[in-house]
């Protein structure tokens, strides 16, 4: 087989000096009635790389992929386009199969990598410091919310009505367990975010108040604002940012009074994938880096004077602490880092700058045509690359029969909130740099059509 | 104060002797190159992405919200990034360049195929959101991996959402936590072996649990009558790994879950070691209601430098309505359905205890993983079972006269082979043997850890080294243990070849320096 | 002023109903270099035996537990920039924390200087 090196006479050799007569004589100490007699039953056996390829192929071949229709998705994951050499390098085999850097001699790639990407992202968000990922923006956003308390010493998370609900959700389950209270909402359609509503919510038991930006709707919530009503309180503000892009044009949070940012880096270098895996980024005031989760990467010198990284403040980590520690977290997500990396490199702040400027004009573009149809109105007063429109329909329907005609026309709030029918007209377009005049014409035809109930 | 340190680890840089060689212009030594970063790179104004189209000026509805200034970040050409990224590679051990012998990791072989078939646009170009109608070959991917983890482990169900595989061991803990208060029979107590993982105490104690320890008999495995002992109403689960940290197969497994079955607990099971067993014994024949598994280990996703990972835990049947949202559902017709809504009563699944993250899954993780596991086939896992544990007990049989291997007597490993610093000179450490192995052009074995072994080496080779690779490790060790019993002074500053000597760990924790700050002027 | 010490490898120095805790200089010699110091809060009350502060090595933490019932009157503010002050001067300069007594008699279940040497030589 062609993954296994050993020959069958090998394998006798190796049993003699063993001195076992048979592998099945080292597998001992398992009791008889648990060990099975053949391969186990009801699988098939072993495939040839053009079978299994031949197989993936059919499946990967039923499945609509956004870069083969007009495409408006976003909701918490976006497409934009990954320059050729980023796949070209993460494949390098010193990168794809290195491990986690403990042995740092012989791992500085990972560790100067994670090192310029932790600067990365302290520079995206504004915080002094950020750390050398965790697994997604959801779960990051919880790690944010149990850092809040562990710092605060408070029991109490606000979120606002404009966060993610699959990050609520994510919040909610988790504290469930540890017993934080959590006052979350439901977002109000509404042309301007909830701001009022979340400041409106904070007292003297809130450790932390979660804000995304922008919102799930696309709206941008006033960051300062919220920031110095948290503080005034003896809170901490937690911004979210499921699209890092945004920060090519808007402030960065931490500028705003942001104390942790959190984010998904999904956007850049690492695609779509289904969902995963994607890229938790978190970043922080420098005061309170003893209680952060996750693995840290710092600067030192070797026994020759010569600079170089190592992994650094592990005592927080559960290598270590273990039951006391700021997290579970061990793997984490660096092939996603170093591919946002890369991208983040090619870019450099101007060249997001730039491509910031063409997602906002390409979304700008998409809602002023989408205006035009009858019945169809926008609802944001701002937006960066994503806004939500109202329906004279149930949206998730509309998504539907678009789909069938080839269309993949955003994510409707009923996707998102199916219990919340009176959001259920509700339908997020997102634009970013790979959205063509044709496909937003082919967008607003077939909203047109399947608005009339005009036939396929 | 509380046990000092005990598996003895101790920061050393020793003395660098003198630099080989006469410098030169550069600093670099012919293919030995040194790299700046990207901050020193001189990136005002570059940037390796050309745009087909002049950027608008925002709409004012913006302009309240915008920042001052780009963001303070340097951009490379794309030949200056593609040599900066190579040059940093080539500071890298890997897997491609040789064994990576590191216990409980199973480094093995990631084959091509998987990163081919996670690339092509079916599965990597598809939002998480469209319309389940557009993405049924996805959902039927992820179904079959699903089945096919169900039936090797022998289990009843199985969660896909977690990100890896402590992730996975906090989803187990949390099933476990809500059949118990569906029962209305909240405990607070969970047993985690000596020997465990530091992700086992960690996550049970965010689920929400004490953590007490259970003590290990003089072979190395989980003492039984100790356990009995300590079960009663207020443990809720033991978390058992098995095979343990120590190598060694719990021999005891199936008397384990009976007994903590009759006590009203259950059992999680530690997944990470499931290399040893896979395709030769079914977990869910021992006993174990939960257990993850680490794709990025028995399933040969690749490690890549830190992550991603995935961690699914399989559920048996007590467990399974509690399992978390989403999960994946094939109807009358064959067709599969993506569950996700909460409150959602599909297949027994009422009880479900919300969402771990946002979306479904590590996907990518799955198509590479389901490649493999298509590749191998039942009979090609079992040999991969096979052959982990005859090259773990090659290494085991052919060291145990010059390291000592303090289970070796009481019969063989599984897939690590584990051994201790007894016998090295006075002075001499665990540490130190390591880092002679990075001279000698390996990879470290896993060190210091299990804990209740001192000075560990827990040295796991995998199936994918070949008869000849393990022939040369066996020599560089054996090379390394005579010198490191003979108090060969040499190894206590050691690496002496690789591209940075010892680091100074110490500095980097009293005086964290976390991101770049340019240097003061005049400085 | 007196010094008691645990056999945890705490030393407590003290003054009428002030008490000065460390660790011992054995003990920061068994954990390496020192590389931070979380100390507990001025005000905070504490009861003999509770973790009251954790002591990082690079690869480890350790526990300090308070040998004596009190509350903690100041913590030394040195130790922040310079927690290797617990290696170079464990028995003075790198106290951890002061504490007012509230129970003297917990004084006569630690042990004297010569009781703790030996105890030492003998582990």
């Amino acid at each position: 087989m062609r993954y296994l090196p050993l020959t069958p006479s090998e394998r006798a050799e190796m049993l003699s000096v063993i001195g076992a007569d048979s592998v099945d004589a080292l597998f001992s100490d398992v009791p008889a009635e648990a060990r099975l007699s053949g391969p186990v039953a009801g699988l098939p056996p072993h495939a040839s790389e053009l079978a299994v390829e031949r197989h993936m192929s059919a499946l990967a071949g039923q499945n609509l992929s956004a870069g083969s229709v007009p495409f408006f998705l976003g909701a918490g994951a976006y497409r934009h386009h990954i320059p050729a050499s980023v796949d070209h390098l993460i494949q390098r085999g010193e990168f794809l199969t290195a491990y986690t850097p403990y042995q740092p001699e012989i791992a500085q790639g990972t560790l100067q990598v994670l090192f310029e990407f932790q600067t990365q992202v302290a520079r995206l968000f504004g915080t002094d410091i950020a750390n050398a990922s965790m697994y997604d923006g959801s779960t990051a956003c919880w790690e944010a919310v149990a850092m809040a308390g562990r710092v605060t010493k408070r029991k109490r998370a606000v979120l606002s009505g404009g966060l993610h609900p699959h990050y609520v959700s994510t919040i909610r389950t988790m504290a469930r367990f540890t017993g934080d209270a959590i006052d979350w909402r439901l977002p109000r359609q509404l042309g301007a975010p909830d701001d009022a509503d979340v400041i409106a919510a904070i007292d003297g038991e809130t450790g932390c108040v979660v804000v995304q930006y922008p919102d799930i709707l696309g709206r941008i919530p006033d960051l300062a604002a919220i920031a110095e009503a948290a503080h005034a309180k003896g809170a901490l503000l937690v911004a979210v940012v499921t699209e890092p892009v945004a920060l090519g044009l808007l402030e960065a949070p931490g500028n705003l009074g942001a104390d942790i940012v959190v984010g998904e880096g999904q956007s850049l270098g690492v695609g779509l994938n289904f969902g995963g895996p994607y890229l938790g980024l978190f970043g922080a005031s420098e005061k309170f880096v003893r209680q952060m989760p996750g693995r840290l990467c710092g600067e030192t010198v070797d026994a020759e004077g010569r600079r170089g990284f190592v992994l650094t403040l592990s005592t927080r980590e559960q290598h270590i602490r273990r039951e006391k520690a700021t997290s579970n977290i061990c793997t984490n997500s660096g092939l996603c880092a170093l591919a946002f990396s890369i991208h983040m490199t090619l870019l450099g702040g101007e060249g997001l700058g730039k491509l910031a400027r063409i997602n906002h004009a390409r979304a700008q573009q998409t809602a002023t045509r989408l205006a035009k149809i009858p019945g169809v109105s926008i609802l944001n007063d701002a937006f960066f690359n994503e806004f939500t429109v109202i329906l004279p329909s149930d949206a998730r329907e509309v998504v539907r029969t678009l789909a069938d005609r080839k269309v993949l026309g955003g994510v409707s709030l009923g996707r998102l909130y199916p219990d919340a029918t009176e959001l259920n007209h509700g339908l997020v377009i997102t634009a970013t740099e790979t959205t063509t005049d044709d496909d937003i014409e082919a967008l607003a035809m077939a909203l047109s059509d399947v608005l009339e109930g005009v036939p396929a | 104060m509380s046990a000092f340190n005990a598996a003895g680890w101790r920061p050393e840089m020793g003395d660098a002797g003198s630099a080989s060689g006469a410098p030169t212009a550069s600093g670099d030594r012919g293919l030995t190159l040194e790299e700046a970063l990207i901050f020193e790179l001189g990136g005002e104004g570059k940037c390796g992405v050309d745009f087909d189209e002049a950027p608008a000026d925002p709409s004012p509805a913006l302009a309240r919200f915008l920042r001052k200034a780009p963001v303070p970040l340097p951009g490379l050409t794309e030949p200056e990034t593609v040599r900066h990224y190579t040059r940093l590679s080539r500071q890298n051990y890997a897997i491609d360049l040789g064994p990576f012998p590191l216990g409980s990791c199973t480094m093995k072989h990631n084959p091509r195929l998987n990163e081919k078939v996670a690339r092509l646009p079916g599965f990597a170009d598809i939002h998480p959101l469209q319309p389940q109608q557009t993405v049924r070959g996805a959902l039927e991917a992820m179904n079959q991996l699903a089945e096919w983890l169900i039936t090797l482990t022998g289990m009843h169900s199985v969660a896909m959402s977690p990100k890896a595989g402590a992730h996975g061991e906090l989803c187990g803990l949390l099933c476990i936590r809500a059949a118990l208060e569906a029962k209305g029979d909240a405990r607070q107590v969970v047993l985690v072996p000596e020997s465990a993982h530091g992700t086992n105490p960690a996550t049970a104690a965010f689920a929400g649990y004490r953590v007490e320890n259970i003590p290990a008999t003089a072979d190395g495995r989980v003492d039984l009558e100790a356990l009995k002992a300590r079960l009663g109403p207020d443990v809720a689960g033991v978390m058992i790994t098995n095979p343990n940290t120590c190598g060694l197969f719990e021999r005891d497994m199936k008397a384990i879950g009976d007994a903590v079955h009759a006590a009203g607990a259950y059992v999680y099971c530690d997944g990470a070691n499931f290399n040893a067993i896979v395709g030769k014994v079914r977990p869910g024949d021992l006993g174990v209601d939960a257990m993850h598994i680490n794709l990025h280990k028995t399933f040969s996703t690749p490690h890549g430098g830190g992550g991603p990972g995935s961690g699914p835990v399989v559920l048996s049947e007590a467990l399974s309505p509690y399992a978390p949202l989403p999960f994946t559902v094939r109807d009358a017709d064959g067709v599969c359905h993506l569950v996700e809504e909460e409150g959602a009563e599909a297949d027994g699944h009422a009880g479900a205890f919300g969402r771990m993250a946002a979306f479904h899954g590590q996907m990518g993780m799955f198509t590479r993983a389901l490649t493999y596991i298509l590749s191998h086939g039942a009979d090609g896992l079992r040999q991969v079972a096979e052959d982990a544990v005859l090259n773990a007990n090659y290494i085991l049989r052919s060291l145990e006269d010059v390291l000592d291997a303090p289970f070796a007597a009481s019969g063989p490993c599984m897939h690590e082979a584990l051994f201790s610093d007894t016998g090295l000179a006075e002075g001499f450490s665990t540490l130190d043997v390591a880092k002679g192995l990075i001279d000698e052009g390996f990879h470290p074995m896993t060190v210091y850890f299990p804990l209740v072994v001192h000075g560990a080496m827990l040295v796991e080779p995998t199936e994918t080294e070949s008869k000849a690779g393990l022939d040369r490790f066996i020599r560089s060790l054996r090379s390394l243990a005579e010198r490191a019993k003979a108090g060969d002074q040499s190894l206590k500053s050691a690496p002496h070849f690789a591209p940075r000597r010892r680091l100074d760990e110490t500095q980097a924790a009293r005086k964290p320096v976390l991101t770049w700050r340019p240097p003061q002027a005049g400085a | 002023m007196t010094r008691y010490f645990s056999k945890d490898h705490e030393w407590i120095e003290i003054d009428g109903d002030t008490g000065t805790v460390g660790i011992t200089d054995y003990a920061q010699s068994q954990l390496g270099d020192i590389t931070f110091v979380e100390l507990p809060a001025p005000g905070q009350s504490v009861e003999q035996g509770d973790s009251v502060a954790v002591v990082d090595s690079v690869k480890a933490a350790s526990d300090v537990y308070t040998p004596v019932s009190g509350i903690v009157t100041d913590v030394n503010g040195a130790l922040e920039g310079e927690p290797e002050l617990v290696n170079t001067d464990a028995d003075a300069d790198g106290w951890l924390f002061r504490l007012t007594l509230s129970d003297a008699d917990q004084l006569a279940g630690l042990l004297d200087r010569a009781a703790y040497d030996a105890y030492v030589a003998g582990l």
